[in-house]
């Protein structure tokens, strides 16, 4: 039962988490053609920002979240309207160093305006619901799990019976075709941008809920972030989902007791888990399990 | 007359850090500038060859593994090696894809590094770090002793740029640039790509690791805190693509003036009132960042533009002024 309370379960959450980030990077790199090392930050800004709305209109994190959202939203159209689409037309790395300039100036300013301590968004612990004698599953998992099924629930609508959704997943399967059909390639980067910064702002805000607030939140979450997004194959974001939650799952389950007392990977390299999974794609199926295409 | 002194002083720690700097730059420039190579991981490179260099030659510790003393002249060259090591494994995996894999595992490399660094206490000592790392002509009398360091500094800058400027001008460097700018046809005319990205890649890995020993040795300290990404990673690629890439002066410039930048802001942050002075060192870190973008759009080719070599003859003078 340990298993699946204080393994599966966490798991499961933290998987959650992981697939709404690595959808964004994965709808970006599909319709804007390059990896956004800036995502983990845009979630880290998501967060504060969640911050701030809980503390000033005084209501629960998971009511302040369309809020977070926009302004997330927003703020991800006013990046690339400042820092990517001036290199539109150079080379895809260009655009990729100054997603790195930007997660560092995003970074400094979260600093600057809510300072680097560790924040949470409420005090004191809720006890965790025991159902059936021995399965415990604290409230805030629940939440978030629910949650994040009804975000990817309105993505999945959204990108099948809208015309932007249908668009974007255009550009991201064929670019020239999708041109060529006179899809407007302004609406539907705004269209990415959107959904990527609003799915950010949700993973930022459940990480908090479930851990806590730190400037460095989101970018320690690159690593497992880009990791799901190849596994589930780039430019896929259903690809990305099943990627996210199986990069949680094996963070978690690797610091499991299996053969002796002591974890199998020592918790404090969860990271090394996604890092080698990542590796091991990259080297013997780097399209991802869903077929995807390559970086380039 | 004192204050004279306090300034000489600041000016030689300024330029001490700022030759080390260009060692890493240069090394940097030889990936990105000639290989095209996005490494967004400098700072693990930089960690390999400082902890390399200083659990090697620090005197032994009790209880950890810490500490051989050896002499600094093979801490260095095992940090070299050791980091060309890395370079060649990352390389290895990294390199036949495109530019974003790469950066993505050059990241993971030093996070990862960072938390080996972090936990394994019996190698690095942890968040305590390693100290009492010997420094070379540490004996010299005041500061001399100072003086004495940046003149190796400087020794090993000029040995590098000159070793790189021939290496430029090869036809190793032609091929590099080739690749770069234009991978299937130097690929057409029967240039081996892969294997020309792996040795500028290890190559310039090695001038990282190389400026991480030197910094150990420096400092005669090191800790996590000299690995995060900030202070190496983000660093060092504002001050080469602000002294201008595939231009080795330029490799050298863009440190010295971006460290002068950096540590002069730092004076006026520091004076400010206590509650502003930690947010004043954020403002500084979003500077640089905007810096960077700055560079990127308005002078995308730096302060020194790269100037590919002439060709010997008037020859194919045509084709080389079309490189601009």
């Amino acid at each position: 039962m340990d298993l699946i309370n204080l393994y599966l379960i966490p798991g499961v959450v933290l998987g959650c988490i992981y697939a709404l980030g690595a959808i964004g990077l994965s709808l970006i790199y599909g319709v804007l053609r390059f990896g956004h090392f800036a995502h983990g930050d845009v979630m880290t800004f998501g967060a504060y920002v969640t911050l701030s709305t809980v503390t000033f209109l005084g209501v629960s994190p998971l009511a302040a979240l369309p809020i977070a959202m926009l302004m997330t939203a927003l703020l991800a159209i006013l990046i690339d309207r400042l820092f990517y689409r001036p290199f539109r037309d150079s080379p895809t790395i260009v655009v990729v160093i100054a997603s790195f300039g930007v997660a560092l100036m995003l970074r400094s300013l979260v600093e600057m305006i809510w300072g680097a301590d560790d924040r949470s968004y409420e005090t004191g612990i809720r006890r965790p619901i025991t159902l059936f004698d021995s399965f415990v599953i604290a409230p805030r998992h629940i939440a978030i799990i629910i949650a994040a099924v009804a975000l990817v629930a309105t993505l999945h609508l959204f990108l099948t019976r809208t015309r932007l959704g249908k668009a974007m997943r255009a550009v991201s399967d064929q670019p020239h075709l999708a041109r060529v059909c006179g899809i407007d390639l302004d609406t539907v980067s705004r269209g990415t941008w959107v959904f990527g910064g609003g799915l950010a702002a949700a993973a930022g805000l459940f990480l908090a809920i479930d851990t806590e607030l730190n400037p460095n939140m989101g970018w320690n979450l690159l690593l497992p972030l880009f990791a799901a997004a190849i596994l589930g194959g780039i430019g896929k974001p259903y690809g990305a989902i099943v990627g996210g939650l199986v990069i949680g799952l094996a963070e978690e389950l690797s610091s499991f007791p299996l053969f002796s007392e002591r974890p199998l990977v020592p918790p404090d390299y969860k990271t090394g888990v996604a890092f080698a999974i990542m590796v091991a794609m990259l080297l013997w199926r780097p399209e991802g399990l869903f077929r995807g295409r390559t970086f380039g | 007359m004192n204050a004279l002194f306090g300034y000489g002083e600041y000016a030689v720690s300024l330029l001490t850090i700022g030759g080390i700097y260009a060692v890493m730059a240069l090394g940097l420039n030889l990936q990105w500038g000639y290989g095209g190579l996005f490494n967004a991981g400098v700072s693990g490179f930089f960690a390999v060859g400082a902890y390399a260099s200083a659990i090697l030659t620090a005197p032994p510790m009790p209880g950890h593994i810490v500490g051989f003393g050896l002499p600094v002249i093979v801490g260095i060259a095992s940090a070299m090696a050791l980091s060309a090591v890395v370079g060649w494994f990352v390389g290895r995996i990294c390199l036949r894809l495109q530019a974003d894999y790469l950066a993505m595992a050059t990241i993971g490399i030093a996070e990862i590094l960072r938390l080996v660094i972090d936990n394994e206490i019996w190698l690095t000592n942890g968040s305590r770090g390693i100290v009492a790392i010997p420094r070379p002509f540490e004996d010299l009398p005041g500061v001399w002793r100072d003086l004495a360091y940046l003149g190796l500094i400087a020794a090993i800058v000029a040995a590098l740029y000159i070793a790189l400027e021939r290496l430029a001008r090869s036809p190793w460097g032609r091929v590099m640039r080739a690749i770069r700018d234009n991978e299937a046809a130097a690929a057409a005319v029967g240039k081996d790509v892969a294997s020309f990205r792996l040795q500028a890649f290890v190559l310039g890995s090695m001038a990282m690791g190389l400026s991480g020993a030197l910094t150990a040795h420096a400092f005669k300290f090191i800790g996590p805190d000299a690995t995060l990404p900030l202070i190496t990673t983000f660093l060092v690629w504002v001050m080469l693509i602000a002294g201008g890439s595939a231009n080795n002066g330029g490799a050298i410039l863009g440190p010295l003036l971006i460290w002068t930048l950096w540590s002069a802001t730092e004076l006026v942050t520091g004076r400010l009132p206590p509650e502003w002075q930690i947010r004043g060192s954020y403002l500084r870190v979003f500077l640089i960042g905007l810096l960077l973008q700055v560079v990127l759009q308005r002078f995308p080719r730096g302060l020194l533009p790269e100037r590919p070599p002439r060709p010997p003859d008037g020859n194919g003078m045509e084709l080389s002024a079309r490189h601009d």
